[in-house]
């Protein structure tokens, strides 16, 4: 199993991946500390695991379904929206995500 | 006047018409006033609610047994984790990216504690995201043990405990990812339950690891543990987790394990020492015990230090200061490494060896685990490695505060519930105690235990100052 070193690409690419703009002091600070824990966590690749099927929750459930109704109690628009100062006509007003082509 | 100490007491003095929920409301609140600044334990009061609250049930003449059965929690001040919803009153989850966030509805437990009769008084400091075993992670500040205030009151539910050493609120609510709920309750003097994993609905909690996350009560007595637990649990139709189940305890003769993994090098000698007592007082009451070997769960914290960044770096992906709080630039440093982690655990090229790995560990702890409990009906360990230390002590060295949970990710992991108790205080006057596992929805096997000690090391309920 592959355990390669943690590179200071690698954090950068993760941070990247996870949406944080990182100061470099703040990769700087990272680096090790990332590097440790991970290496830590490393001894799990001692452990034999041959035929052990995953455990990903230990409800024992399976689709645990219901009707699709809206409820009284259900929270309005108003309440929806109540987290943010940034609507728009009753909508949540983000970002443009999109920039007009230059080459028209 | 003088506060009562347990859910009993406070009844009772109602009963008698010594005081009133409005003066106990006053007292807390004078108390919250006076110290709070000192220690850290309230990020906001809900004095308005409180009183309104209190003024409804200040008629004494109302108070009587039968008026209890039907709202076993009447007159019981309650101070909530700031990481449970509560309608109207700003819910930071110890983080600056919700500081001032109120949010639209009230999580389950909320609602169930206070549909019970009790006194919402505010939410408690904890770890930025429950992310922490000292509270020391919340972007608020860290809080202090009212037992001494150089030393930490345990985290991530930092507040939770705190504010019942600090006798701010008679009970507290928190969560337990891995120890969260019992290291608060064990530095601070405190009973606590982590329940199975599916006895108690999640719904308005802010996620961390959602195949690890428990919700249950802090308080003084297992009794005032266990009358909580009874109010909050079962399904909702919130949380597709949780089931209604019997809660039957399978012996009559209880026999409980002493995992030989949990008492190795690292323990320090008044931490095994109480154990031991605690066995010995156990042996007499004819409670039987037996050596168990549980080889796999010295991983259990490498395989939650894979399994829980990876379901937090997906549950913090919601925080994009859109549709409520700031942006991801206010989260704190602990809840970046944590992000950082899981992203890379799940990222291409690394899936397999670590997340993938980390869950087939899993596999093996949880049936190494059920395989004991065919023999043994709890498990006895400590809680952590140590008694309380100080603040400072590991803030900067993330690493060895992740391994104070040792002992505690074994239950978060089998999704088994834990009950911590009180047992006594160190040389330098710090409290100590230990956990009791048990197998799933075993919790009535577990209060049972820690009634029996409790009677019989006559056991009573403190408070700091």
């Amino acid at each position: 199993m592959d355990m390669a070193k943690l590179s200071k690409a690698d954090v950068t690419h993760v941070a990247r991946l996870a949406k944080l703009d990182l100061t470099d002091t703040e990769i700087n600070k990272f680096l090790p500390q990332l590097s440790q824990i991970l290496e830590h966590v490393g001894e799990l690749g001692k452990v034999d695991t041959t035929d052990l099927t995953p455990t990903s929750q230990t409800a024992g459930l399976t689709n645990v379904l219901r009707e699709d109704e809206v409820k009284p109690s259900s929270i309005d628009q108003n309440g929806a929206l109540s987290g943010t100062n940034k609507t728009h006509n009753g909508y949540f007003k983000v970002d443009a995500i999109l920039t007009e082509r230059s080459d028209k | 006047m003088k506060i009562p100490l347990t859910i009993k007491e406070t009844q009772d003095g109602l009963i008698k018409k010594e005081f009133s929920a409005v003066q106990l409301v006053d007292a807390y609140l004078e108390r919250i006033k006076k110290y709070n600044e000192e220690y850290n334990i309230f990020l906001t009061t809900s004095d308005e609610i409180a009183y309104s609250k209190a003024k409804k049930f200040n008629d004494l003449d109302q108070y009587t047994e039968e008026f209890f059965k039907e709202n076993p929690l009447a007159g019981v001040v309650v101070g909530y984790k700031d990481i449970f919803l509560t309608k109207g009153i700003r819910t930071t989850a110890g983080s600056k990216v919700l500081e001032s966030y109120i949010p639209p509805y009230s999580a389950t437990s909320v609602s169930r504690i206070e549909n019970a009769g009790a006194i919402p008084i505010g939410k408690l400091n904890c770890d930025a995201w429950a992310h922490g075993s000292s509270g020391e992670n919340s972007d608020f500040g860290p809080t202090k043990n009212p037992w001494n205030k150089e030393y930490v009151p345990g985290g991530s539910s930092s507040g939770s405990g705190a504010a019942l050493a600090a006798n701010m609120s008679l009970i507290t609510t928190g969560t337990d990812t891995c120890g969260s709920i019992r290291l608060p309750a064990n530095y601070c003097f405190s009973v606590a339950i982590k329940p199975t994993y599916g006895a108690v609905s999640r719904y308005g909690v802010i996620a961390m690891a959602s195949s690890l996350d428990t919700v249950g009560p802090i308080g003084r007595t297992v009794e005032d543990v266990e009358t909580v637990f009874n109010v909050i649990k079962g399904e909702d139709g919130y949380d597709g987790t949780v089931v209604n189940s019997k809660f039957e305890i399978r012996n009559s003769k209880l026999r409980v394990g002493i995992p030989k993994e949990f008492f190795t090098e690292g323990i320090d000698p008044e931490v095994e020492k109480t154990i031991t007592l605690g066995i010995e007082v156990l042996k007499k009451e004819g409670i039987e015990f037996k050596e168990v070997a549980l080889p796999s769960t010295k991983y259990a914290i490498d395989v939650y230090y894979v399994i829980q960044p990876a379901e937090v770096s997906s549950n913090l992906g919601r925080f994009d200061g859109i549709r409520y709080g700031n942006g991801r630039d206010s989260f704190g440093d602990e809840a970046k490494r944590r992000i950082m982690l899981g992203t890379y655990v799940l990222s291409a090229g690394y899936y397999d060896a670590y997340y993938l790995k980390a869950m087939k560990v899993r596999s093996k702890i949880i049936s190494e685990v059920d395989k004991v409990f065919d023999e043994v009906d709890a498990l006895i360990a400590p809680v952590a490695p140590t008694p309380p230390f100080k603040l400072g002590d590991k803030v900067s060295d993330p690493l060895t505060m992740y391994l104070t949970d040792v002992y505690a990710a074994t239950a978060n992991l089998c999704g088994i519930p834990s009950l911590a108790l009180p047992s006594g205080f160190s040389k330098q006057g710090l409290p100590l105690g230990f956990q009791l596992m048990g197998s799933r929805f075993s919790e009535p096997a577990l209060f049972e235990l820690g009634k029996l000690y409790h009677k019989a090391i006559d056991y009573v309920p403190k408070v700091a100052f």
